[in-house]
Protein backbone atom coordinates (compact mmCIF):
# COMPACT_ATOMS: atom_id res chain seq x y z
CA UNK A 1 0.00 0.00 0.00
CA UNK A 2 1.10 3.46 -0.18
CA UNK A 3 -0.21 6.46 1.89
CA UNK A 4 -0.01 10.22 2.22
CA UNK A 5 -1.38 12.41 4.99
CA UNK A 6 -3.10 15.73 4.12
CA UNK A 7 -5.77 18.06 5.30
CA UNK A 8 -9.76 18.63 4.14
CA UNK A 9 -9.87 22.19 1.70
CA UNK A 10 -13.47 21.40 1.26
CA UNK A 11 -16.14 20.65 -1.40
CA UNK A 12 -17.22 21.70 -4.59
CA UNK A 13 -18.34 19.57 -8.01
CA UNK A 14 -16.36 19.00 -11.30
CA UNK A 15 -17.36 17.87 -14.57
CA UNK A 16 -16.19 14.44 -15.76
CA UNK A 17 -15.92 13.53 -19.51
CA UNK A 18 -19.67 13.03 -20.08
CA UNK A 19 -20.16 16.51 -18.90
CA UNK A 20 -21.52 15.23 -15.78
CA UNK A 21 -20.84 17.11 -12.51
CA UNK A 22 -19.73 15.36 -9.71
CA UNK A 23 -19.28 15.86 -6.10
CA UNK A 24 -15.97 16.14 -5.13
CA UNK A 25 -13.54 16.58 -2.00
CA UNK A 26 -10.23 18.90 -2.09
CA UNK A 27 -7.37 17.60 -0.09
CA UNK A 28 -4.33 19.64 0.34
CA UNK A 29 -2.04 16.02 0.50
CA UNK A 30 1.17 16.48 1.24
CA UNK A 31 4.09 16.82 0.95
CA UNK A 32 4.72 14.32 3.53
CA UNK A 33 8.59 13.36 5.22
CA UNK A 34 9.85 9.83 6.34
CA UNK A 35 10.59 10.49 9.76
CA UNK A 36 11.32 6.89 10.89
CA UNK A 37 11.31 3.36 8.99
CA UNK A 38 10.26 0.53 11.13
CA UNK A 39 11.05 -2.86 9.94
CA UNK A 40 10.52 -6.81 10.98
CA UNK A 41 13.75 -7.47 12.85
CA UNK A 42 14.54 -4.30 14.99
CA UNK A 43 10.22 -3.24 15.71
CA UNK A 44 8.39 -6.09 14.85
CA UNK A 45 6.69 -5.05 11.65
CA UNK A 46 7.62 -3.16 8.89
CA UNK A 47 5.99 0.40 8.77
CA UNK A 48 7.06 4.27 7.69
CA UNK A 49 6.36 7.12 9.70
CA UNK A 50 5.15 9.95 7.69
CA UNK A 51 5.03 13.45 9.22
CA UNK A 52 3.17 16.30 7.83
CA UNK A 53 2.27 20.23 8.34
CA UNK A 54 5.10 22.12 8.61
CA UNK A 55 4.94 24.98 11.60
CA UNK A 56 7.87 26.97 13.87
CA UNK A 57 10.19 24.80 15.19
CA UNK A 58 8.84 26.26 18.63
CA UNK A 59 5.38 24.84 17.87
CA UNK A 60 6.43 21.46 18.81
CA UNK A 61 7.59 19.90 22.38
CA UNK A 62 11.66 18.98 22.39
CA UNK A 63 11.27 15.06 22.33
CA UNK A 64 9.66 15.45 19.18
CA UNK A 65 11.79 18.06 17.91
CA UNK A 66 14.81 15.37 18.08
CA UNK A 67 13.22 12.48 16.90
CA UNK A 68 12.47 14.54 14.20
CA UNK A 69 15.80 16.22 14.11
CA UNK A 70 17.24 12.75 13.88
CA UNK A 71 15.24 12.38 10.13
CA UNK A 72 16.61 15.77 9.27
CA UNK A 73 13.52 17.09 8.71
CA UNK A 74 11.68 20.12 9.63
CA UNK A 75 9.32 20.91 12.42
CA UNK A 76 6.24 18.66 11.22
CA UNK A 77 2.91 18.87 13.12
CA UNK A 78 1.25 15.55 12.19
CA UNK A 79 3.12 12.65 12.75
CA UNK A 80 1.15 8.94 11.66
CA UNK A 81 2.34 5.33 11.06
CA UNK A 82 1.65 3.71 7.49
CA UNK A 83 1.93 -0.28 7.88
CA UNK A 84 3.20 -2.69 5.03
CA UNK A 85 4.57 1.15 3.11
CA UNK A 86 5.60 -0.14 -0.44
CA UNK A 87 8.57 1.66 -1.18
CA UNK A 88 9.85 0.66 2.21
CA UNK A 89 13.56 1.52 1.05
CA UNK A 90 12.46 5.06 1.73
CA UNK A 91 15.07 6.56 3.63
CA UNK A 92 14.35 8.85 6.69
CA UNK A 93 13.76 12.43 5.22
CA UNK A 94 12.57 11.37 1.79
CA UNK A 95 9.57 13.15 0.41
CA UNK A 96 6.42 11.27 -0.23
CA UNK A 97 4.65 13.79 -2.23
CA UNK A 98 0.94 13.45 -3.50
CA UNK A 99 2.24 11.95 -6.70
CA UNK A 100 1.77 8.40 -5.49
CA UNK A 101 -1.81 8.66 -6.87
CA UNK A 102 -2.72 8.77 -10.31
CA UNK A 103 -6.31 9.91 -11.50
CA UNK A 104 -8.41 6.62 -11.57
CA UNK A 105 -6.91 4.75 -8.32
CA UNK A 106 -9.59 3.93 -6.00
CA UNK A 107 -8.27 4.92 -1.92
CA UNK A 108 -9.54 4.88 1.47
CA UNK A 109 -9.43 8.13 3.04
CA UNK A 110 -9.41 8.57 7.19
CA UNK A 111 -9.96 10.84 9.47
CA UNK A 112 -11.53 11.96 12.69
CA UNK A 113 -15.42 13.24 12.05
CA UNK A 114 -16.82 15.94 13.49
CA UNK A 115 -18.72 16.32 16.91
CA UNK A 116 -21.89 16.67 17.22
CA UNK A 117 -21.86 16.52 20.87
CA UNK A 118 -24.56 14.85 23.59
CA UNK A 119 -27.28 13.12 20.88
CA UNK A 120 -30.91 11.37 21.49
CA UNK A 121 -30.97 7.66 20.18
CA UNK A 122 -33.02 9.18 17.12
CA UNK A 123 -29.80 10.99 15.45
CA UNK A 124 -27.22 8.70 16.86
CA UNK A 125 -28.64 5.41 16.31
CA UNK A 126 -31.32 6.42 13.78
CA UNK A 127 -33.82 4.95 15.81
CA UNK A 128 -37.51 5.55 14.71
CA UNK A 129 -38.68 7.31 17.91
CA UNK A 130 -41.58 5.98 20.07
CA UNK A 131 -45.80 5.94 18.41
CA UNK A 132 -47.45 8.93 17.54
CA UNK A 133 -47.55 12.72 18.43
CA UNK A 134 -51.45 12.39 19.22
CA UNK A 135 -53.90 9.57 21.47
CA UNK A 136 -52.84 11.20 24.55
CA UNK A 137 -49.00 10.89 23.88
CA UNK A 138 -47.09 14.19 23.80
CA UNK A 139 -43.47 13.09 25.03
CA UNK A 140 -42.32 10.19 23.01
CA UNK A 141 -41.45 11.30 19.73
CA UNK A 142 -37.82 10.66 20.01
CA UNK A 143 -38.34 8.38 22.83
CA UNK A 144 -35.86 5.14 22.75
CA UNK A 145 -38.05 3.07 24.02
CA UNK A 146 -38.00 -0.06 26.35
CA UNK A 147 -34.14 -0.87 27.08
CA UNK A 148 -34.71 -3.95 28.74
CA UNK A 149 -37.12 -6.23 30.40
CA UNK A 150 -37.89 -6.60 33.89
CA UNK A 151 -37.77 -9.92 36.18
CA UNK A 152 -35.22 -11.43 33.33
CA UNK A 153 -32.65 -9.86 32.97
CA UNK A 154 -33.49 -7.01 35.03
CA UNK A 155 -30.58 -5.25 33.94
CA UNK A 156 -29.77 -3.32 31.00
CA UNK A 157 -27.11 -5.08 28.34
CA UNK A 158 -23.78 -3.75 28.02
CA UNK A 159 -23.90 -2.06 24.86
CA UNK A 160 -27.01 -0.86 24.52
CA UNK A 161 -27.61 1.69 22.19
CA UNK A 162 -28.86 5.16 23.94
CA UNK A 163 -28.31 8.78 23.85
CA UNK A 164 -24.75 10.24 24.54
CA UNK A 165 -21.67 11.77 23.11
CA UNK A 166 -21.63 11.86 18.90
CA UNK A 167 -18.61 11.92 16.47
CA UNK A 168 -15.47 12.66 16.97
CA UNK A 169 -14.55 9.26 16.21
CA UNK A 170 -12.19 7.94 13.87
CA UNK A 171 -13.58 7.16 10.59
CA UNK A 172 -12.76 5.70 7.61
CA UNK A 173 -13.98 5.90 4.03
CA UNK A 174 -13.48 3.17 1.82
CA UNK A 175 -13.50 3.26 -1.83
CA UNK A 176 -12.89 6.38 -2.94
CA UNK A 177 -12.13 7.26 -6.59
CA UNK A 178 -9.22 9.72 -7.51
CA UNK A 179 -10.94 12.08 -9.64
CA UNK A 180 -7.74 14.68 -10.26
CA UNK A 181 -3.94 15.07 -8.72
CA UNK A 182 -2.84 18.30 -9.05
CA UNK A 183 0.90 17.82 -7.99
CA UNK A 184 2.16 21.80 -8.68
CA UNK A 185 0.04 22.59 -5.64
CA UNK A 186 -0.40 19.55 -3.63
CA UNK A 187 -3.94 18.88 -4.21
CA UNK A 188 -5.79 15.20 -4.32
CA UNK A 189 -9.54 15.68 -5.39
CA UNK A 190 -11.81 12.51 -4.47
CA UNK A 191 -14.99 11.73 -5.52
CA UNK A 192 -17.44 11.43 -2.81
CA UNK A 193 -17.19 13.11 0.97
CA UNK A 194 -14.77 12.68 3.93
CA UNK A 195 -14.86 12.58 7.77
CA UNK A 196 -13.78 15.21 9.20
CA UNK A 197 -14.00 19.26 8.81
CA UNK A 198 -12.37 21.82 7.18
CA UNK A 199 -8.81 21.75 7.99
CA UNK A 200 -8.97 18.98 9.53
CA UNK A 201 -5.71 16.42 8.85
CA UNK A 202 -7.01 13.40 6.70
CA UNK A 203 -4.77 9.67 6.12
CA UNK A 204 -5.51 8.81 2.34
CA UNK A 205 -4.13 5.28 1.66
CA UNK A 206 -4.38 2.89 -1.50
CA UNK A 207 -4.39 -0.78 -0.27
CA UNK A 208 -3.20 -2.76 -3.23
CA UNK B 1 -11.03 29.14 0.05
CA UNK B 2 -8.50 29.99 -2.75
CA UNK B 3 -7.79 26.33 -3.43
CA UNK B 4 -11.11 25.92 -4.21
CA UNK B 5 -10.87 28.28 -6.03
CA UNK B 6 -7.90 27.08 -8.16
CA UNK B 7 -9.71 23.74 -8.65
CA UNK B 8 -12.74 25.42 -10.53
CA UNK B 9 -10.39 27.95 -12.18
CA UNK B 10 -9.70 24.41 -14.13
CA UNK B 11 -13.11 24.24 -15.65
CA UNK B 12 -14.43 27.34 -15.71
CA UNK B 13 -15.84 28.57 -19.24
CA UNK B 14 -14.56 31.85 -20.78
CA UNK B 15 -16.55 31.32 -24.14
CA UNK B 16 -19.97 32.59 -22.59
CA UNK B 17 -21.76 35.46 -23.00
CA UNK B 18 -22.65 37.99 -20.73
CA UNK B 19 -25.94 37.33 -19.67
CA UNK B 20 -28.39 38.08 -16.63
CA UNK B 21 -32.03 37.61 -15.17
CA UNK B 22 -34.90 38.71 -17.69
CA UNK B 23 -32.81 38.18 -20.90
CA UNK B 24 -34.27 35.90 -23.37
CA UNK B 25 -31.61 32.96 -24.45
CA UNK B 26 -31.21 30.22 -26.75
CA UNK B 27 -29.23 27.23 -25.15
CA UNK B 28 -27.91 24.86 -27.07
CA UNK B 29 -27.39 21.74 -24.87
CA UNK B 30 -25.41 18.84 -26.62
CA UNK B 31 -27.66 15.61 -25.57
CA UNK B 32 -26.13 11.76 -26.46
CA UNK B 33 -28.24 9.51 -27.16
CA UNK B 34 -27.91 5.93 -28.09
CA UNK B 35 -23.93 7.20 -28.52
CA UNK B 36 -24.72 9.66 -31.58
CA UNK B 37 -24.63 13.60 -30.33
CA UNK B 38 -27.22 16.16 -31.50
CA UNK B 39 -27.72 19.69 -30.09
CA UNK B 40 -30.82 19.94 -28.60
CA UNK B 41 -32.61 24.00 -28.27
CA UNK B 42 -34.04 25.56 -25.29
CA UNK B 43 -35.15 28.94 -25.45
CA UNK B 44 -36.45 30.84 -22.97
CA UNK B 45 -36.43 33.86 -20.30
CA UNK B 46 -33.57 33.20 -17.79
CA UNK B 47 -35.39 33.69 -14.27
CA UNK B 48 -32.78 33.39 -11.96
CA UNK B 49 -28.86 32.56 -11.71
CA UNK B 50 -26.94 31.29 -8.07
CA UNK B 51 -24.56 30.11 -7.00
CA UNK B 52 -20.88 30.80 -7.65
CA UNK B 53 -18.10 29.45 -9.11
CA UNK B 54 -18.09 26.20 -11.32
CA UNK B 55 -21.53 25.75 -9.13
CA UNK B 56 -23.71 28.75 -10.55
CA UNK B 57 -26.80 27.37 -12.43
CA UNK B 58 -29.14 29.39 -14.39
CA UNK B 59 -32.92 28.75 -14.76
CA UNK B 60 -34.57 29.55 -18.28
CA UNK B 61 -38.73 29.34 -18.71
CA UNK B 62 -40.53 29.02 -21.52
CA UNK B 63 -44.25 28.43 -22.24
CA UNK B 64 -44.43 25.13 -24.30
CA UNK B 65 -48.10 24.39 -25.46
CA UNK B 66 -49.43 26.16 -22.50
CA UNK B 67 -47.48 24.65 -20.56
CA UNK B 68 -44.38 26.18 -18.47
CA UNK B 69 -40.86 24.66 -18.58
CA UNK B 70 -38.20 25.26 -16.43
CA UNK B 71 -35.11 24.18 -16.71
CA UNK B 72 -31.92 24.32 -15.03
CA UNK B 73 -28.20 24.81 -16.28
CA UNK B 74 -24.99 24.64 -14.75
CA UNK B 75 -23.74 28.05 -16.22
CA UNK B 76 -19.85 25.81 -16.43
CA UNK B 77 -21.50 22.91 -18.11
CA UNK B 78 -19.58 21.04 -20.45
CA UNK B 79 -22.80 19.75 -22.08
CA UNK B 80 -23.50 23.48 -22.94
CA UNK B 81 -22.97 23.81 -26.91
CA UNK B 82 -23.50 27.52 -27.29
CA UNK B 83 -25.21 30.39 -25.57
CA UNK B 84 -27.13 32.73 -27.81
CA UNK B 85 -28.37 36.23 -25.86
CA UNK B 86 -31.61 36.87 -28.22
CA UNK B 87 -32.74 39.79 -26.52
CA UNK B 88 -32.08 41.81 -23.52
CA UNK B 89 -34.03 42.25 -20.55
CA UNK B 90 -34.96 45.15 -18.46
CA UNK B 91 -36.12 43.56 -15.10
CA UNK B 92 -35.82 45.27 -11.44
CA UNK B 93 -35.23 42.00 -9.23
CA UNK B 94 -32.78 39.19 -9.70
CA UNK B 95 -35.12 36.42 -9.08
CA UNK B 96 -38.09 36.45 -11.74
CA UNK B 97 -40.26 33.84 -10.30
CA UNK B 98 -43.40 36.04 -10.07
CA UNK B 99 -43.18 35.20 -13.95
CA UNK B 100 -44.86 31.68 -13.12
CA UNK B 101 -48.09 33.31 -12.48
CA UNK B 102 -47.90 35.49 -14.78
CA UNK B 103 -49.77 35.40 -18.79
CA UNK B 104 -47.59 35.15 -21.41
CA UNK B 105 -48.14 38.84 -22.89
CA UNK B 106 -47.62 40.12 -19.00
CA UNK B 107 -44.00 38.11 -19.30
CA UNK B 108 -42.95 39.93 -22.81
CA UNK B 109 -44.35 43.27 -20.71
CA UNK B 110 -42.33 42.74 -18.06
CA UNK B 111 -39.17 41.90 -19.52
CA UNK B 112 -38.88 44.26 -22.13
CA UNK B 113 -37.10 47.44 -22.05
Amino acid sequence: MSGILGKKIGMTSLFDESGEAIPCTIIEAGPCYVTQVKTADRDGYDAVQLGFDEVKETRINKPLRGHLARAGVKALRLIREFRDFNGAELKPGAEVRVDVFQQGDVVDVTGRSKGRGFQGVVKRHHFGGVGMTTHGQSDRVRAPGSISASSYPSRVFKGTRMGGRMGHSRVTVKNLKVVKVISESNLLIVKGSVPGAINSYVEVVKQR
Amino acid sequence: MDKRKLVEATQLRSDLPEFKPGDTVNVHVRVVEGGKERIQQFQGVVISRRGSGLNETFTVRKVSDGVGVERIFPVHSPRLAKIERVKEGKVRRAKLYYLRNLASKAVTQKTSA
